[in-house]
């Protein structure tokens, strides 16, 4: 039996080179003409680039400024405990994916990644521990696959405590002053740690905000929808900066007497505020794609309301719109840059800090080209991995 | 038999839902009063020990500082309303023209995506991939700082065909200047609009009443462009002189100078505006089926007509709402003016609320003001929206 899938396509349909140039890229005058545009384009581009980052470019000074870039100010002596909570994300994840994406056998790849960076000019302490992180990742990756079933609850726990332990890592709790334990002043965190902080801590916070939210714009109660209404209009309809500066300069005068909040907890405010409305929409727009026979199937089951928004709704509707949380999630991650206009060190507000240095002026494009490549490197990575995550949900197939 | 005593038992007040649901809404007000009565207690309390009261008188007062770039007339002895005015208009003029060139560039993105040519297609892919995935605020900051600062001096400048001068005090483009007749010329061309627009209508009923297919818009263009034409050539002087940039000493001079700090935050917007733009556009255009495409094909629409009269239709009703919000967010992101210097309305005010230390009222008027911005620019897209959008029976 000839297998038909085997059979060769007609002769006008065989590809070959020409006909494939013929047929993608000389179609008729126009395209040709497109062509020979787009071409120039793109050399004129790729030549221009390479040109400038092989030759003209200085990197010495993302080099001697890496730990500034990565860290900020953060102290010398304590910086052992980064990398603590580090190794300990890395674990995690390297267990989670060992646990549920079992069937994916290269997912490990990631984790050699430390690994490699542990390659470039570091001093000794970083590539000892990149290599490390790599050596926690596998192991994690390892023990995940093994034992799943045993892991499953530790890892989740694991998970849940995370954000706490981040903080309070970062933070320090000793009050000496000095030692490894001693704490290291909110002032003093900077560069690529504050960052990922103030995106971690938005996105945790104003995702249940933003639930509420949409639940309260559904809601039958007219003054709680109001109130939502209100809110998510009023955020939406400004800008991030204008509530950040509120944050920096009304949130204190908002405060009884003597309670004070510190810099960065300010921003971190700001952001969930915003982030949170824009969440709202979001999943307002996750619960109307729900058909009302599912709220009438839960009621006739016996469930109240609460209990089908939570077990029956909200799963339904947030799995619908993972796309659209990751899309927001790597805006919050973005936005984040704008607490360098109200003075903080973030990867941006280090950037000005590394060229004040009087040896390294006129370098602006060097830095910000790397940090720009920070923020893509980080935001490509996350919408990859919502991707993987949304096929292996399978979003829109079930 | 009794009838069931139970069931007209009255339920006790606390399991009754009509009850629960008022009283739940009044404990919620109640919260949502106290919290706001404590925090504007707070802020009184704070504001009387600085000294300061709430009002808007502190507008009248004279400014003090200069703006670098101004609509109209402006010194430091104007006062802070007009330096927030100021401010306005010139949020006002990077949103406009923010909002047409990213359009304009989006749309072409937009279509390079889907076009069956290999290497534009993939070009366009790139730029979307990777301006998506940058933060505006640095893409805006290098834009500023690591290009068009780091241009020649106005000695070195760059020149371009067309006499455009790039340099690092500003990008010079030929610009007319209205000359005494140029009052009567403008007329002139308000009356080839209000003409070409009667054209329009009259040439779009001709083709619905008859099915025949005019050239409308090329008629439309034609007839504008006659009647400024007949204005050009009849008015004793030249309504406009073309005013070529020159450099003058270290300064440029003539035409139109537009500073970098103007052309950094336009162009950082439009680039970055402009692939959002070309992703809705693709989606819309996606979304209308191959078989509309295919069908207008049949009855005997050239590539152009069904373009124009099949996809782009179907297509702008994908399009608008997310469209919409592209817009609302470039007005929004032009206040990241203050990263690169240009006085839009965010960084006056910021100037003012640092003179006068009025931070209350400052940050109430700017987010009033992006506020009505917002809803003028929904308000004409929903219009807008409302005309394109599918008529079901």
């Amino acid at each position: 039996m000839t297998n038909l899938n085997s059979a060769l396509p007609p002769l006008t349909e065989q590809i070959t080179l020409l006909r494939w140039l013929r047929k993608n890229l000389f179609g008729s005058w126009y395209d040709a003409l497109l062509t020979v545009l787009g071409l120039w384009i793109a050399y004129w581009a790729v030549k221009g680039f390479l040109t400038w980052a092989f030759t003209a470019a200085k990197w010495d000074v993302i080099i001697l400024n890496l730990r500034l870039i990565m860290i900020g100010q953060y102290p010398l002596e304590q910086t052992g405990r980064l990398w603590l909570w580090l190794a300990f994300l890395v674990l995690l994840s390297g267990s989670s994916t060992g646990i549920w994406a079992r069937e994916s056998k290269y997912a490990a790849v990631v984790f050699l990644l430390p690994g490699l960076l542990a390659l470039l000019p570091f001093s000794t302490e970083p590539r000892v521990w990149l290599v490390a992180l790599t050596a926690i990742g596998l192991a994690g990756w390892v023990i995940g696959r093994a034992k799943p079933e045993i892991l499953k609850r530790g890892v989740i726990a694991g998970w849940v405590i995370s954000l706490p332990v981040i903080i309070l890592l970062t933070h320090g709790f000793s009050e000496s002053g000095t030692g490894f334990w001693a704490v290291a002043k909110t002032t003093l965190w900077g560069g690529l740690l504050l960052t990922f902080l103030l995106t971690v801590v938005a996105i945790l916070f104003s995702f249940p905000l933003g639930v509420l939210l949409a639940l309260g714009r559904r809601s039958e109660l007219p003054i709680v929808r109001w109130f939502s209404v209100a809110y998510i209009e009023l955020v939406r309809g400004v800008p991030l900066i204008t509530i950040l500066f509120m944050a920096q300069l009304m949130l204190p005068l908002f405060l009884p007497e003597g309670l004070t909040i510190d810099r960065v907890l300010r921003a971190m405010v700001g952001i969930t505020l915003f982030s949170a409305a824009y969440l709202a929409e979001n999943v307002r727009g996750g619960l109307q794609a729900i058909p009302r026979g599912q709220f009438e199937a839960a009621h006739a089951l016996g469930l109240n309301s609460a209990q089908t928004m939570v077990f029956i709704i909200l799963p339904q509707a947030l799995r619908l719109i993972i796309p659209i949380l990751a899309g927001q999630f790597i805006a919050v991650f973005k936005d984040t840059a704008l607490v360098a206009i109200v003075g903080l060190f973030d990867l941006v507000g280090i950037g000005k800090t590394v060229l004040a240095q009087p040896d390294f002026i006129g370098l602006q494009r060097e830095v910000y080209a790397f940090i720009s490549l920070i923020y893509w490197v980080l935001s490509y990575g996350m919408s990859h991995l919502s991707q993987r995550l949304e096929e292996r949900l399978g979003v829109g197939k079930r | 038999m009794q009838p069931d005593q139970g069931q007209t038992t009255a339920v006790p007040f606390w399991r009754d839902e009509r009850v629960l649901k008022i009283l739940g809404q009044v404990i919620f007000a109640l919260m949502i009063l106290l919290f706001f009565a404590e925090i504007i207690q707070n802020m009184q309390a704070g504001l009387a020990k600085q000294g300061i009261t709430t009002n808007l008188e502190f507008l009248k007062g004279v400014s003090g500082f200069d703006i670098s770039e101004t609509v109209f007339p402006y010194d430091r002895n104007s006062t802070y309303w007009q330096a927030y005015q100021i401010g306005l208009l010139n949020t006002l003029v990077v949103s406009v023209v923010g909002i047409v060139f990213a359009t304009l560039l989006g749309v072409i993105l937009g279509v390079a995506r889907l076009s069956t040519n290999y290497i534009i297609n993939r070009l366009a892919a790139f730029y979307l991939e990777f301006i998506r995935n940058l933060s505006l605020l640095v893409f805006l900051i290098f834009w500023y700082l690591g290009v068009f600062l780091k241009l020649p001096r106005v000695k070195e400048a760059i020149i371009w065909p067309g006499n455009i001068f790039l340099s690092n005090r500003g990008v010079g483009i030929p610009w007319g200047i209205p000359t005494a007749s140029y009052p009567t010329f403008r007329l002139i061309l308000i009356f080839g609009f209000i003409l070409a627009l009667i054209v329009y209508f009259s040439l779009r009923a001709y083709s619905q009443r008859t099915g025949r297919a005019p050239l409308t818009i090329l008629w439309t263009l034609l007839s504008f462009i006659f009647i400024g034409l007949i204005g050009w050539v009849i008015l004793p002087e030249k309504p406009l002189i073309l005013d070529v940039p020159r450099v003058e000493g270290l300064r440029l001079i003539g035409g139109k100078v537009l500073s970098p700090e103007f052309m950094a935050l336009t162009s950082g917007l439009v680039l970055y505006t402009s692939a959002f733009i070309g992703e809705v556009v693709r989606a819309g255009i996606q979304s209308v089926s191959k078989g509309q495409v295919e069908a207008s094909r049949a009855l005997g629409l050239n590539s152009f007509q069904t373009l124009q009269l099949v996809v782009f239709p179907q297509a702008l009703r994908v399009i608008v709402p997310p469209l919409t919000s592209q817009y609302l967010n470039l007005i929004k992101n032009s206040s990241l003016a203050i990263a690169v210097a240009y006085p839009d309305v965010f960084y006056v005010a910021n100037t003012i609320q640092n003179q006068t230390g009025r931070a209350v009222e400052m940050i109430g008027m700017v987010m009033l003001t992006y506020l009505v911005f917002s809803l003028i620019t929904s308000l004409l897209m929903n219009w807008y929206n409302q005309r394109t959008k599918l008529v079901e029976r």
